[in-house]
Formats: C-alpha cells, structure tokens, sequence
C-alpha cells in the first residue's frame, strides 16, 4: 500500500468525522456571539445545514436537473420538447425494455411475498427454524454482482451430450427423466424468468423474517377461539392469519415494488441486456456511457421517478398522519 | 378395535405424514437456497483445468484434489486485494459520514422548534424513495466540472447525500423517544447543544446507530452502480464490486477466477451476517425502505 493510498485512509476515517465535529462546535461558540432571541431562530438551521446542504446539491437539484435533460438533445443543446419520450414509446427496442420492466414487476413481488409468506408460516411449526431463516436470509447479505456470478455458474449449459456443469441443468436431468438441457439466459422465452428468479433467491429472505414477525405477532387467543368454533386450519389460515398480516404484506410489497422498479446489477452482470433482456435502469446506463444521449438517459430516469411516484405519496401520507399524533 | 381408536389411529398416520411432508419441503428449501452459494465456494477451490469440463458436485467425492491457486491469482493478478481494500476505503467513510450529518439533523428536527419543521421533515421522507438513477447525470457532470470524478471523495459524497434521507428518517423516530426530562436536566446543569448531542444523545442513540451503520455499511460495499457511473476510467480506485462485473466480460468462461473473486468479496458480509446476525437482520429491516 503507497503513502498517498495511506493518507487517504487517515483522511477518510479520522479527518472527516472530526471536521464535521469541529463544526458543530463552531457553531454552538458561534451563536455565543448572537442574542439569545436569535441564537434559536438560527441554531436549527446551522444544525441542519450539512444534511440539507448535501440533499439539495445531490438530490433535490440533481432531480430537476434530470427533468430539464430529458426534454433536451443528446448533448443537452436543443431543446426538443417530448421527443425522447415519444422516442421510448415508439420504438421497438425500447418497448421491449419497458415490457421487461413491466414483466419484473408482475412476477417480482408476487413471487418474493409468497414464497416468504409460505416460508415463514411453515418454519414457524419446526424446532430447527433458526436454520431455515438463516439459510434463506444469506443471500440478502452478498452484492447483486456476487449472486449474478452465482447464478450465472448456476445456469451454465453444455450441449445434451455433454456432462451439465450448470447446477439448474445438472439437477434438473437428475430428476426428470428425458430433460433436454437449456441455455437458460440465451433462450428468449426463458431468460427474463431466469433473472427475475435470481431477485428472487436474494429477496424471499427479507419478506420472510418481516412476515414472520408478524405472524408472531398475531394474537394467539384468535387462532384459538376460531379453532373453538371448528374453523380447520385452512380457514384459520386464509380467513384468520392472512388478514391480519395484510398491512404487513402491503408494506413488504411496496418495498419490492421500488426494488424492482430500479432492477440494474443482476442484468448488467449477467446479460447486460443482451437478448431481449434489457430493463430502464440498465438501458439508462448504456445511453449514458455507450451512446452518449443524455436526453434518452434523462428520460428513462424520469419514466423511474414517475413510476415511483405513487410510493412517494404513499410514504408521506403515511409518515405525515404519525406526524400528527405524536 | 373401537371404531374411535381406528379413527385416531388414522389422524395421527396421517398428521405423522403430513409433518414428514412439511419436513421434507422445509429441509429442501434450506437446501435449495444454500445450494447456489456453496456451488459457489466449491468451485472456487477447484482447480482450473477441471472447473469448465465437469460439475462442481464432482469434486465433493474422493479423490479430492482442492487448491487455493484461484484465489493466489485473482489477488495478485486481477487486483482484487487492491480492490478488496478500495472497498473497506469507499465504505467506511461512507457509513461514518451520514451518520454524523443525519445525527445532526435529526437532533434539531427532535429537540429544536422552528418554522417550517414539519414540511421539510415530509419532504426528506419524500426524498427517500427517489431512484438514484434520477440524480447521476447531473451529479456526475458536477464531479467532472470539478475535477473529483473517478476519486474515492465522489462516492463518498454521494453515498453521503444518497444515504441521508434514510439516515435522518430512522434517526429521528429514534431521538423522538428519548426522555425530554434528560434533556432539560443537562440544560439545567449548563450543558450546550453540543455537549447534550455529543455526551448523551449520540451515546443512548447507539442502538439506532448501529443498525444504520450496519444497513449502510453493507449497502456500499454492495453497491455497483454508483462506483461504476463516479469511478468509470479509474481501477485504481474502484471497489470490488465494479472489479468483478468487468472480469465477468473479460474472462468470459473464467469460472476458477470468477468464483474465487465473487466469493472474497462475499467474506466481508457473510462474517458480519454469521458474527453480528441480530444486528444485521434489524439494519436491513430498518433500511428495507430506503430508495
């Protein structure tokens, strides 16, 4: 390791954390200066002012900003009003990319909140649960670089004749007689579900240990009482668990919703797209770097903002009522 | 045989079969999910010339013949040490920054009354779920105006502001709770803001802290895109995340390499998942949220 390599280390980890200290007493010593009336109109502002500082110049503004570009040429010189968008929604290719989109959508969280649902109903009736949840929680520990290397080893093919290294076609020749293998990420009526299904290992985990919290914590006395009056454990199941646990399935849903919205490392790694595999977020990045069209790159970006929208309102209606009552 | 005991005799058949099925299903899902990730670390101990001609499970049966040459070349050869440590170097100050700042900020939002509190509270929860992507051609323009692009100060400002809006969220439900009497206490006894923030609301916000530095420690040492888009054109600098993604076109069929280097980059979290499993479940419950 070089010294200059070393210094930045130092910087890093001692020097920031001291100056924004260093700040916080300057400004307390500061106010000291001020009279008292106008010592507290300042002191929050003062307090706030990195974190607002930071939000505005790397978020707020940067927003905006992206708004503008997106009614912009390429190289951001012209003004050409909605073409780029009319561009998104005309053109074959990028249709393709939207449909993609749309399709992660439809089976992403569907497919993440039950399978954690089922998971986590059944763990609940076994003595070696910890194992189970952390089996399934591990994944949600690696990056989405690590799990496309997983998989795509995962999803390897060889011809029929040859030995599988892939473990998908490996174990599915073991077990179904008569199974030709696949090229999982090349076949196009089969490579969007490959990918969704990576998202999917990754993802089940998290829902499942919320979902399982809820579950425990479901009062014991209605399971009880329903049983009582002769309900089976189907309907225990579907008219007394589920919902109860539906605010908890709707919050782990919005979640996963925003998650797939912005879908980049598992294709980027895997298939960069290729094959009628492209998603917005991945399509944003190749006409920034590749193609150097920053109006298109806006316009995806805004399509992502404008998808997540609705979650935003949402989010405030939600928080701004907890707000109140406090 | 009373027909009542035929009866039970036939429940409890049947209930022993189906806790044999709910067995069989939950052992096979624990299964199935590790399978990949062994599949994994297996491969990456094999050697080079087996690797793409036979299944990794082959080699689960004798003549074993295991090698840690993988891993000796990609950190010598494909600058995965380096990167190794340009991940620990991008994320720790990337952790310890928005805690601090957002620490800050959610003190004053808790403890202070001024005007405008409330609307530019719901706005930083608005900002929450704002898709990064949104903000990276403006941003990254900004870095390459003023010459920081492709250093580690850019991702670590970024992951800073892209960390923030979560950070002053779960901060301040958490100093919202503290007891106002300890807070007039100290301010009876002459205590200045920053002596109440520094000496006793930052230590009793420890638990809080620690899950967000967990949740955002693990979501930078993670993170591709943003080392991609703010470090693109400098691999001295770039985290391992954006090593690999590079070796994955490059090598091509590479897999010896490709799993060792997935794989070291799995250590880190894999031993804070292992070491710090409470911890670690609560941060990325608490940040599930974040955009």
């Amino acid at each position: 390791m070089s010294w200059t390599r070393l210094a930045w280390a130092v910087v890093a980890v001692l020097g920031v954390p001291l100056a924004l200290c260093a700040y916080v007493y300057a400004v307390e010593s500061g106010l000291q200066s001020l009279a008292p009336r106008r010592r507290g109109q300042w002191r929050p502002w003062l307090w706030l002012a990195p974190g607002v500082a930071l939000l505005a110049v790397f978020l707020v503004f940067p927003v905006l900003h992206t708004l503008v570009l997106s009614l912009l040429s390429a190289d951001s010189t012209r003004f050409v009003g909605l073409a780029n968008y009319a561009h998104i929604f005309t053109t074959r290719s990028m249709l393709v990319v939207l449909r993609n989109n749309l399709l992660w959508l439809a089976l992403f969280p569907a497919a993440t909140v039950s399978l954690g649902l089922t998971i986590a109903i059944l763990t609940d009736r076994v003595r070696y649960q910890w194992l189970v949840k952390a089996s399934v929680f591990v994944p949600m520990a690696i990056s989405l670089v690590a799990a496309g290397v997983i998989w795509k080893f995962m999803y390897q093919y060889q011809p029929p004749d040859a030995p599988q290294t892939g473990t998908v076609n490996a174990l599915l020749s073991a077990l179904i007689p008569g199974f030709r293998p696949r090229a999982w990420l090349f076949d196009t009526s089969l490579n969007n579900v490959a990918l969704v299904l990576v998202l999917v290992w990754m993802w089940v985990g998290l829902a499942m240990v919320i979902l399982y919290a809820a579950l425990q914590g479901i009062d014991e006395g209605l399971i009880e009482a329903a049983r009582i009056e002769g309900a089976s454990e189907a309907q225990i199941l579907l008219r007394v668990i589920l919902p109860l646990m539906m605010p908890t399935v709707i919050v782990v849903g919005t979640t996963l919703v925003i998650t797939v919205l912005k879908v980049f490392d598992v294709v980027y790694v895997m298939t960069n797209g290729s094959l009628g595999t492209d998603v917005i977020a991945n399509r944003m990045y190749k006409e920034m770097f590749n193609y150097n069209d920053f109006g298109r790159a806006s316009a995806f970006a805004t399509l992502l903002l404008v998808a997540i929208m609705p979650v935003m309102l949402i989010n405030i209606r939600r928080f701004g009522r907890k707000g109140d009552a406090r | 045989m009373s027909p009542g005991g035929l009866a039970r005799g036939r429940t409890l058949a049947s209930r022993l079969a189906s806790r044999g099925v709910l067995h069989a299903v939950l052992v096979g899902i624990s299964l199935l999910w590790l399978l990949p990730t062994v599949g994994l670390l297996v491969s990456s101990l094999r050697p080079a010339r087996v690797v793409g001609t036979s299944g990794w499970w082959t080699a689960l049966a004798p003549p074993f013949a295991f090698t840690l040459e993988n891993y000796r070349h990609v950190l010598s050869q494909a600058n995965m040490g380096r990167s190794f440590l340009n991940s620990l170097l991008i994320a720790i100050p990337s952790t310890v920054m928005p805690i601090l700042v957002a620490a800050f900020a959610a003190y004053a939002f808790s403890w202070m009354r001024f005007r405008g509190r409330d609307v530019l509270f719901l706005f930083i929860v608005g900002l929450l779920v704002v898709p990064l992507q949104v903000t990276l051609i403006p941003v990254l323009r900004l870095f390459v105006a003023t010459g920081v692009a492709g250093t580690m100060p850019a991702v670590w400002i970024a992951h800073s502001a892209y960390g923030l809006p979560f950070a002053i969220y779960l901060l301040r439900s958490f100093m919202d709770e503290l007891p106002g009497e300890m807070m007039e206490c100290a301010r009876l006894d002459g205590a200045s803001h920053a002596q109440i923030f520094f000496r006793l609301v930052l230590p009793t916000s420890v638990p809080a802290v620690a899950s967000l530095a967990i949740f955002q420690f693990m979501w930078v040492w993670n993170d591709l895109l943003v080392a991609l888009i703010y470090l693109a054109g400098s691999p001295p600098v770039q985290p391992m995340t954006v090593t690999i993604s590079s070796m994955v076109n490059s090598y091509g069929g590479g897999w010896e390499y490709l799993t060792a280097a997935a794989f070291i980059s799995m250590l880190l979290p894999l031993g804070i998942f292992f070491g710090l499993q409470r911890y670690f479940v609560r941060g990325i419950l608490a940040g599930a949220v974040k955009g």
